[in-house]
């Protein structure tokens, strides 16, 4: 792609860097409290927590990912974004009240609030810090796999040196602004990402005179597949596996660690509420514009050029661009692919680190016997030991097919996290015991079905095309490790003893989660 | 920290007060009808476009709109408007109720000396 002008698309990301970091550092505070550091000081207002949401969970994945899907595969593109959409019900019915009542600044808070501290906080955190690793390394992976598409830079050093960069902003973003910082940094993203899709979506509107019909017939005629393209089918061929994924995207959204930890920066359960409503609205704007973009792709650029562009399906988005509003508006656009990642691995270091120091360090090797300040500081140095991992794991699986690892991510947050989170909301009886077995169980069959499957080894697209132990079927262990993980809370939950304080604990818990009585007040300085 | 008796005492005596009951239960039965209605809902939709693809494919008169994209933007209608059903219900209803329950423990707290 001659077309690439990689000057415009550095000068337009570098104004991105250069306001965010400006930015971060203005809110910083070198002295900050845990409150502050961790959860900012509860101090967003549900509006601005909600546009947070939607830069935390609108990935580049979702963006370039479900755009380039669409231009190729047509509907089943769009199939996989209503998963990500409908998941956040089970957020908004179910989980981000109660959960901000419970908690201060983590998961592992709530799960272990009425159940045996270190033990449960233990599995919770590495759920936890599973879930972040995962998500982080297939971030890092696909920024380098950008690279040679968005600033035309190609070969594995240039690669490298992308995804080293984008680790040293994502520790510099955290370690200085915490979870102020990490916010602004989303929300200025969100408001880019969501604004430059659509007036990418106006723009294709307008030259099909705001006619849909046109828009799918001019696609249909791009593309070789035909009239397939308009109904399931191309890109998903096994439909129980795509149940799977189904299932693992649904249950999934609202167990993400981080995106859990979001509903601490505001100040009561109505703001987390009114966060989630703000999210789901931007959420399914956003998804409608990639319908149109995908398409608009399809039609304008072609699915063929699509396919043989350096980055394949990911430059869809871009190549529309290119296409409609030449190399500024290409280059607009590439710099706001970037921007997401960054402010996606931000929002996963700072819930990794937060984990860590808060749960493993304070909670469980201190006994919450810490210095004032000692917790904070563990956590930066945290950030930078998980940016240094999430560089060198990128750089690592940069060649690797890695779209997995987020289909990973969604499978062992609706395994590990969400059913011990809904029963310890509602199940009186539930204890320790069926905490501990859902939450291992659901973990450790994600990853075993991971690894036997045909993802890791038996296809020549495998991590290990040569070797062959993949006995199970699917790519994704959804539908049989959520099942497995309730089924293993209820069985543990009946096997093992309840503690001595099981119903005075259950009552707190349940009082405090559907009144709001005694939940982390805002911190005004 | 100091004795933490009375948080539990009062938790569960107000764990077992009417009032709290009442709250649980509307909280219940409004949301798990509509949470099995919406994961049903979807469930209905990815199994349609795994099972029954053809369906989907079928296409609207001589438009180029087919069923299956009918049934997709459905689901967003559907998102979009339990969204909004839920909100004005919590808004309205159950704040409403909660708000004198969460008073009454946290005045006891003050009262109890803590």
């Amino acid at each position: 792609m001659e077309e690439i002008n990689p000057l415009i698309n550095m000068i337009v990301f570098g104004a991105f860097v250069a306001v965010t970091l400006f930015i971060v550092f203005r809110v910083s505070r070198r002295k900050a409290t845990e409150n502050e550091f961790y959860a900012a000081g509860r101090s967003f207002s549900g509006r601005q927590n909600g546009v947070a949401i939607a830069g935390d969970y609108l990935s580049a994945a979702s963006f370039l990912g479900i755009c380039g899907a669409i231009a190729v595969a047509g509907y089943d593109g769009f199939l996989y974004s209503i998963g990500f959409l409908v998941a956040w019900l089970v957020a908004l019915l179910l989980v981000a009240e109660l959960l901000r009542n419970t908690g201060r600044f983590t998961m592992a808070d709530v799960l272990s609030f009425r159940l045996k501290q270190r033990p449960v906080r233990m599995a919770a955190a590495l759920a936890t810090l599973a879930v972040c690793f995962f998500y982080l390394v297939a971030q890092m992976a696909g920024a380098g796999g950008l690279v040679a598409l968005l600033m035309g830079f190609e070969g594995t050093l240039a690669t490298s040196i992308t995804i080293a960069v984008v680790g040293i902003l994502m520790i510099v973003y955290v370690i200085v602004g915490g979870m102020k910082g990490t916010t602004w940094v989303q929300i200025i993203k969100a408001v880019l990402l969501i604004a430059g899709a659509g007036i990418m979506t106006l723009i294709v509107l307008f030259m099909v005179q705001f006619d849909f019909n046109e828009l799918l017939a001019r696609a249909v005629e791009a593309s070789p597949e035909g009239e397939a393209i308009l109904a399931p089918g191309l890109k998903y061929t096994n439909p129980v596996d795509f149940l799977s994924l189904g299932l693992a995207l649904v249950l999934g959204t609202a167990g993400l660690p981080h995106v859990l930890m979001r509903f601490y920066t505001v100040p009561s359960a109505r703001e987390a509420r009114r966060s989630v409503v703000w999210a789901i609205w931007l959420i399914g704007i956003f998804y409608l514009f990639t319908l149109v973009l995908g398409f608009g792709a399809g039609a304008l650029v072609g699915p063929e050029t699509i396919r043989e562009a350096p980055g394949g399906e990911n430059a869809a988005a871009p190549l529309l661009a290119l296409a409609l509003g030449g190399p500024v508006l290409m280059a607009v656009i590439s710099a706001i692919a970037f921007a997401t990642i960054l402010a996606v691995v931000a929002g996963l270091a700072i819930t990794a680190a937060t984990s860590f120091a808060h749960d493993i360090y304070a909670s469980i090797i201190k006994r919450g016997d810490v210095q004032p300040g000692a917790e904070v500081k563990v956590a930066r140095i945290t950030v930078v030991v998980i940016g240094v991992i999430a560089i060198l794991g990128g750089i690592l699986a940069q060649n690797q097919n890695v779209a997995f690892l987020v289909a990973l991510a969604f499978a062992v947050a609706a395994s590990a996290n969400l059913p011990t989170i809904i029963y310890s909301l509602f199940w009186r009886r539930f204890n320790t015991g069926g905490a501990l077995w859902s939450m291992y169980g659901g973990l450790i069959a994600c990853v075993l079905l991971i690894v036997l499957s045909p993802v890791v080894s038996g296809r020549e697209t495998s991590i290990f095309p040569d070797a062959d132990f993949a006995i199970f079927p699917l790519a994704n262990p959804g539908i049989v490790s959520i099942p497995l993980a309730f089924v293993l809370g209820v069985i543990g939950t009946l096997v093992t003893k309840q503690s001595a304080d099981h119903a005075v604990k259950q009552a707190e818990m349940e009082v405090r989660s559907f009144t709001g009585a005694g939940a982390e007040k805002a911190s005004d300085h | 920290m100091p004795d933490s008796d009375p948080i539990a005492e009062r938790s569960l005596q107000m764990q077992a007060s009417p009032e709290f009951q009442r709250l649980r239960s509307r909280f219940m039965r409004f949301i798990v009808p509509l949470t099995v209605l919406f994961l049903a809902w979807y469930l209905a939709y990815v199994l349609i476009a795994g099972f029954a693809p053809d369906f989907f494919a079928t296409r609207l008169g001589d438009s180029y709109i087919t069923v299956g994209l009918l049934f997709g933007l459905a689901q967003f209608v559907s998102t979009f408007a339990i969204t909004m059903l839920y909100s004005r219900w919590a808004n309205r209803v159950y704040d409403r109720d909660a708000e004198p329950l969460r008073e009454q423990m946290e005045h006891a707290a003050m009262v109890g000396g803590r």
